[in-house]
């Protein structure tokens, strides 16, 4: 309504009241990550003392200081980087080929196949892990980058919603293209591709979310710590030795943080990202 | 003569188009059959990382073998057998179950909630989007500590703002719901940004007639908002119970990839992995994978067998 009839903003009564309350909410949903802040500036002495301080009696980065100097967390940044761009650029690239082949070619098979690959929407590694380790293991991949990455690389909701997308663009513009003597791979790349950019950063971001954020997988694909990704590492390696909750509370930062800083900045682009996404399974 | 071929030129021409434009159309489905091309690089990765583990499944499921792999004797449906026999099995199961059967309402109602707030304020409209969704963010397991530090009885911050003094996850009462509040407070961003777009997808002339024939704000709600919200209320919830069934990340971490108090918290995906990789029971745990998978299947073909149902019933 507000966004419709094209009113001033204003401040009415009803908007004061709508404001507290969304104030009051973002509050709660908030607190989480500042007490979360909060702890990692505490000594770990401070952090467990009684009674409880939201703020810390003496601000220290003894805790970010010793996950950086004890632990292998920058190996595991580095590795959550090197497995979430490898798998995005994979997704990306695969899923648009295939949306693309299912959306506008033929070839003998193709409804056949459609299906299969729309089964595959009801699969995941929490229902297969067991036979999907040990297939992965028959290949000799696990412990490597590539035992970390493949797996997640064909996403049948993906390659979903680029089919759905590319039904919807005219023939028009590639019988154009075609008509100037460009071939079916030029035309997919220089025609196709840059025409369907929203859709592929919305599929990009998705997917870059989804597998910066993997636990379960590369929780099963290693057990090398210098392999671990940022949530495997956390969850296990600093867990082990006695938990020492402001360097957890750190570490936990220091893995979330990243996209959320990200969010600030490119806020629209993802919020139309995981809409687009979440929505194409209508 | 010449008067024939002025007069036959120009439909001459246009045919002659006609029939290029027919060449070119047909050129071009031509170009375009043999499409499988396309389609191979995403077929290889999905044959070698979703059929075959599937088939794999299948046989291991009807093996005993191990984690090795080697010296596997078919069993027959022994494993299916015991499984459905399995009293841990059924726990766990019902475990997940549990959870599902909280979390879901929990996180439908409070993302509609959160949905029609953000959509009416209409100041600082990105503030509540960001603070709203930002928990979705990150990653499960940096959730799972945060809150096994939220809860922690003396030092938390759950017990000391409401001035409680209660082992949340050390007692079987309370241990999935401090489970169901952390998964809440992480997951409801998403369900919260398809009912904002749904929202912002209702016309608003909608609302400007129901304004004109008096209808008041409650009316305008029941009678246009959740009419309109139906189909995406349909779709949150489907998702919402197919990813609450595998929940495994964050109640492990909370956990410390335990059982839980008295065995409270162990979900299916959590036992199945336990059968694979701490008993070693690979055929064990690929007969539960299948049937936890028939399970998956039922509801989201459940799903699909309500939505034509409904659109057959509004034609």
């Amino acid at each position: 309504m507000s966004a419709g009839v094209g009113v001033r903003k204003s401040w009415s009564p009803s908007q004061i009241i709508l404001t507290v309350v969304g104030a009051a909410v973002s509050a709660v949903m908030t607190a989480p990550l500042v007490w979360t802040l909060f702890t990692s500036f505490k000594s770990e002495a401070e952090a467990v003392a009684v009674p409880v301080r939201w703020l810390p009696k003496d601000w220290t980065a003894q805790a970010w200081k010793n996950i950086f100097e004890t632990g292998n967390i920058t190996n595991w940044f580095v590795n959550s980087l090197v497995v979430s761009i490898c798998v995005t650029f994979v997704v990306v690239l695969v899923s648009a080929l295939a949306g693309y082949g299912f959306a506008r070619t033929e070839f003998r098979g193709k409804n056949a196949l459609l299906g299969l690959v729309m089964a595959g929407l009801m699969i995941s590694p929490a229902v297969l892990g067991v036979p999907l380790f040990t297939t992965v293991q028959s290949m000799g991949m696990i412990d490597t980058y590539w035992g970390m990455i493949l797996p997640q690389c064909a996403p049948a909701a993906m390659v979903y919603i680029l089919y759905k997308f590319f039904q919807g663009i005219p023939r028009e513009v590639e019988e154009a293209a075609f008509i100037d003597g460009a071939g079916r791979w030029r035309i997919f790349f220089t025609i196709v591709l840059p025409l369907s950019r929203p859709s592929l950063s919305a599929v990009g971001i998705f997917t870059f979310i989804a597998s910066w954020n993997n636990f379960l997988w590369p929780y099963m694909a290693t057990n090398n710590p210098d392999l671990m990704t940022m949530p495997n590492g956390i969850a296990t390696v600093m867990n082990s030795y006695g938990i020492q909750w402001a360097q957890l509370m750190a570490g936990g930062l220091m893995a979330g943080l990243p996209l959320i800083i990200v969010f600030v900045f490119f806020q629209r682009q993802i919020v139309a990202g995981v809409a687009h996404t979440g929505l194409a399974g209508q | 003569m010449t008067t024939l071929d002025t007069t036959a030129v120009p439909g001459a021409v246009r045919s002659v188009a006609a029939v290029a434009e027919d060449g070119n159309r047909a050129r071009l489905g031509r170009m375009l059959q043999h499409g499988g091309w396309f389609v191979a690089p995403f077929l290889l990765l999905y044959a070698l990382f979703v059929l075959v583990p599937i088939l794999r499944g299948l046989w291991l499921s009807l093996t005993d073998a191990n984690i090795t792999g080697e010296g596997a004797s078919f069993v027959g449906l022994d494993n299916y057998r015991e499984a459905l026999g399995d009293p841990l099995m059924w726990e766990s199961l019902g475990h997940s179950a549990y959870f599902t059967l909280l979390v879901v309402p929990c996180i439908v109602v409070a993302a509609f909630l959160l949905a029609m707030l953000a959509h009416h304020i209409e100041h600082a409209k990105w503030l509540w989007r960001l603070c709203f969704f930002a928990p979705f963010l990150l990653p499960s397991a940096v959730v799972g500590n945060m809150w096994r530090w939220m809860f922690n009885p003396d030092t938390g911050l759950i017990d000391h703002i409401f001035g409680l003094e209660s082992a949340w996850l050390t007692q079987k009462s309370t241990a999935m719901t401090a489970v169901v509040i952390a998964t809440l407070w992480w997951t409801v961003g998403f369900s919260f940004l398809l009912y904002l777009a749904a929202l912002q997808n209702i016309p608003p002339h909608l609302y400007e007639a129901a304004a004109l024939d008096g209808a008041n704000a409650w009316h305008r709600m029941i009678r246009i908002t959740l009419p309109m919200l139906r189909n995406i209320t349909g779709l949150v919830v489907a998702l919402q119970i197919l990813a609450s069934l595998q929940v495994f990340d964050q109640v492990v971490v909370m956990y410390e990839f335990g059982p839980g108090p008295e065995q409270s918290t162990r979900t299916l995906v959590q036992y199945t992995l336990e059968q694979g990789f701490t008993s070693y029971r690979v055929g064990y745990a690929s007969a539960i994978s299948i049937l936890f998978f028939l399970i998956i299947a039922i509801v989201a073909l459940g799903r699909m067998w309500l939505l034509r149902k409904r659109e057959e019933g509004t034609r």
